[in-house]
């Protein structure tokens, strides 16, 4: 099944890398090695096999065809740079590394080479603020909007208030795992209730001190920012010290079905948040399955198909689909350029009524882009996982998130990022 | 017939005594930088210097840097990426703190406070050697990384704990920050790196590097013999970190543009750093660059070769990667111990007497 859809489109970039490719060319900095591997695969698979999908059914996007050259990071700053360097001369239109490292790197050098960074549910949380970051959108959610909801679900589930509670965050020692400190930091002043924060160092497979102390701390509620080898491990250690999983809620990057098999019927009740819908219901997996799947062009195994970060794959990309078409419509051309789909990422509007057209009723939520909005909505369910089916199930619709607590934080971040880099604010 | 110094004579004790006394070594020496300075600039572009050439000078330098206290002092260290750690943070710190002054004298200031830092962490070796020095500056390695992870003043109380070169020029040019050029960082860091070299090589041909030898071969005749293990450790630690934190500087402020200390400095760099002293050879400033060059180019050329060239999958290619560099490695020490210096060595003894080997 894994008929090398990378070989394919190297094969199509040395042939169409003489003449000036007419082509829409749409990176995927994947990480398929690694301890991050367990969510970069099916996260790559998911964004490549829509392109297919896209290019088999419709002809591309426009009547021009979508080329995906893929290049493997590891997770790995360096190897990033090297990856950004070595596809961005092929006309590349946006990039999406799934990375929150790599994202703060490609910020100011993207803006510089005029190419947009796509970062949806991760990168830097203050992106949002389209006033200073001109190349970067990280609609429909970002760190900051989980993290509230997370603590707004947590309100919910407590009677209304969290004064005096405990609440641990266990998070990757990284850029990524520190983001909603500083929001969760505002929501315990808000709501009284006492956070707690432990670290866990990347990749984060040894986490028995952290354990010990989420022990003798005793928390009511466990918020967690994993990702990769990490969340299996954390699973694994919360069941084994019998922690009530019900009261453990991870980011939408620690939910996913790699992350809770392992540890079996002791993960049964985990909870995650989610931004998007799971499983292969939607209308579109029945074109997936005629055009892509059947015919072999698939990029993974099919056991992968539907499931969390698949599907996340898939949303990226379907944002970005949608974006390149918003840009061909606004240039009037179907071979748009990098800047026209930077316009296009900000003119976009997805409405559940395209999510139907595309086939993913219900999938996502709507949201649509201004020049001061980058972020979107914010909104995020939560899901949990039941061990004995062997799958996620929504115990939430959408939440939004307290927009009260974040916008001055995100304007406050952005303004020193500004004043660093020594931007001036658009969108007056 | 073309390497040998027949023909070759010194009239004074200066040419005697050059870095490169063979004329055939110096035209190349020379040649060699007429082209990093004269030829690799016009042509540049970014994908060659981001990639490729900002990497490998850095990582040289770097690798000068262990190589004087692993191959010439004889000190093992494995604290190279926390001391790198140090002059990449120093040197946020006085660019954001300082921004009119030079980049160029925030990076060798930066090499200076990481020099101090060194010293601190070198202090055990008066006492401990060998595997337990290696010990104790692991404990320099972990403790930094955590220091500048726990402490948010070092980051400038950013939200992320991540840190973000900002613009700097010199004389016009851009030299940090995304609007750099790939000649301007290729450049900034040749310079560095050539002024590094020959620091370096002129200070092992001294009495600090012959002080260094003696310890490093004995420590007990060195001291009988009037060499002092105090000051003689201390200043080997000293200079190696100043360009280890140099190398860091340059690492974080012109190659990435944005670090985080436990992803970028982590224990995976001292290795590697290590591993391309121990293949280039140590004791050898030409080893420190041919192992740098080694581990740099070859992974990158290899991913091009399987992923651009035959078109494999990227994992499978990433895959392979990590196995071929792995056997290379082991292949190398197994022919030549003494490191790929070693073998140049051994090349230019056989030119010099070819074609009548008796």
């Amino acid at each position: 099944m894994k008929k090398t859809f990378a070989a394919l489109v190297a094969a199509a970039i040395t042939a169409t890398a003489l003449p000036a490719s007419a082509e829409l060319v749409v990176p995927n900095l994947s990480y398929r090695t690694g301890p991050f591997a367990a969510g970069g695969i099916p996260y790559a698979d998911g964004f490549n096999d829509y392109f297919t999908l896209l290019n088999e059914r419709d002809g591309g996007i426009g009547g021009e065809k979508v080329v995906v050259p893929e290049c493997e990071t590891a997770y790995n700053t360096e190897k990033g740079v090297e990856c950004y360097e070595s596809t961005k001369g092929m006309g590349a239109l946006a990039y999406n590394p799934l990375s929150t490292g790599i994202t703060y790197q490609l910020i100011p050098k993207m803006a510089a080479d005029g190419i947009t960074l796509y970062t949806p549910g991760y990168g830097r949380t203050s992106a949002a603020n389209g006033k200073v970051f001109e190349w970067v959108f990280n609609y429909p959610a970002n760190y900051w909007d989980g993290a509230s909801v997370a603590v707004k679900y947590l309100l919910d589930q407590s009677g209304g208030s969290l004064e005096g509670k405990k609440i641990t965050l266990l998070y990757h020692n990284s850029a990524y795992g520190k983001e909603p400190i500083r929001t969760l930091e505002e929501l315990a002043k808000k709501h009284g209730f006492k956070l707690t924060t432990l670290p866990i160092d990347s990749p984060g497979q040894e986490q028995k001190s952290q354990w010990l102390q989420v022990r003798r701390d005793k928390p009511d509620y466990v918020l967690f920012w994993g990702w990769g080898v990490m969340n299996q491990v954390a699973i694994q250690e919360a069941a084994n010290i019998k922690f009530p999983m019900d009261h453990f809620i991870g980011i939408w990057w620690s939910g996913s079905e790699n992350d809770v098999k392992p540890a079996g019927a002791g993960a049964n009740g985990y909870k995650a948040l989610t931004m998007h819908g799971v499983g292969t219901d939607y209308p579109i997996y029945a074109d997936l399955k005629k055009y892509v799947y059947d015919p072999g062009k698939a990029s993974g195994p099919a056991e992968a198909e539907g499931s969390v970060i698949y599907s996340r794959g898939m949303y990226a990309a379907v944002v970005i689909a949608e974006a390149i078409r918003k840009a061909q419509e606004l240039a009037g051309h179907a071979n748009v350029n990098a800047a026209e789909v930077r316009n296009g990422f900000e003119a976009l509007e997805i409405t559940d009524a395209r999510m139907a057209e595309l086939g993913l009723p219900n999938f996502g939520q709507p949201f649509a882009a201004t020049c001061a909005d980058h972020g979107g909505p914010g909104g995020a369910m939560i899901q949990q996982w039941d061990a004995a089916a062997g799958k996620w199930t929504l115990v939430t619709g959408f939440i939004a998130p307290d927009k009260e607590v974040l916008d001055p934080l995100i304007a406050a971040d952005s303004e020193a990022y500004a004043k660093e880099a020594g931007l001036t604010e658009r969108c007056k | 017939m073309f390497y040998r110094e027949a023909g070759d004579f010194k009239t004074s004790y200066r040419e005697d005594n050059q870095t490169f006394p063979i004329r055939f070594d110096r035209m190349g020496f020379y040649a060699a930088l007429a082209v990093a300075y004269g030829v690799i600039p016009l042509v540049i572009d970014d994908y060659w210097a981001n990639a490729v050439f900002v990497p490998f000078l850095i990582y040289a330098i770097a690798a000068i840097g262990l190589n004087i206290l692993v191959g010439y002092a004889g000190q093992v260290s494995l604290g190279t990426g926390g001391f790198m750690a140090v002059g990449a943070y120093a040197v946020y710190k006085l660019m954001t703190a300082f921004p009119d002054v030079p980049v160029f004298i925030h990076v060798l200031l930066a090499g200076g406070i990481t020099a101090a830092v060194g010293v601190l962490f070198g202090l055990p070796s008066l006492r401990i050697k060998g595997f337990y020095l290696a010990v104790a500056t692991l404990a320099a390695q972990f403790f930094l990384v955590w220091l500048f992870n726990k402490v948010p003043w070092f980051y400038n109380y950013s939200a992320s704990g991540q840190i973000t070169a900002p613009d700097r020029s010199m004389f016009g040019v851009f030299v940090t920050g995304a609007q750099t050029s790939a000649t301007a960082k290729y450049m900034f860091c040749l310079i560095l790196l050539t002024l590094v070299a020959l620091v370096a090589r002129n200070l092992t041909r001294g009495t600090i590097g012959r002080k260094w030898m003696a310890i490093r071969d004995m420590d007990i005749a060195a001291e009988i013999i009037g060499v002092n293990p105090l000051t003689t450790k201390i200043t080997a630690f000293a200079v190696s970190s100043f360009f280890i934190g140099i190398a860091g500087a340059l690492f974080f402020s012109v190659y990435l543009g944005a670090a985080e200390v436990g992803e970028a400095f982590g224990i995976n760099k001292s290795f590697l750093i290590l591993f391309m002293v121990i293949i280039g050879g140590l004791g050898s400033i030409f080893g420190s660059f041919a192992g740098a060059a080694f581990l740099v180019l070859l992974p990158v050329f290899l991913k091009n070769v399987l992923v651009g060239g035959l078109g494999w999958p990227t994992d499978l290619a990433a895959h392979i990667e990590l196995m071929i560099v792995g056997g290379l490695i082991i292949v190398f020490l197994i022919a030549e111990p003494h490191g790929l210096a070693q073998l140049w060595r051994v090349a230019k003894e056989k030119l010099r007497l070819w074609p009548f080997p008796h």
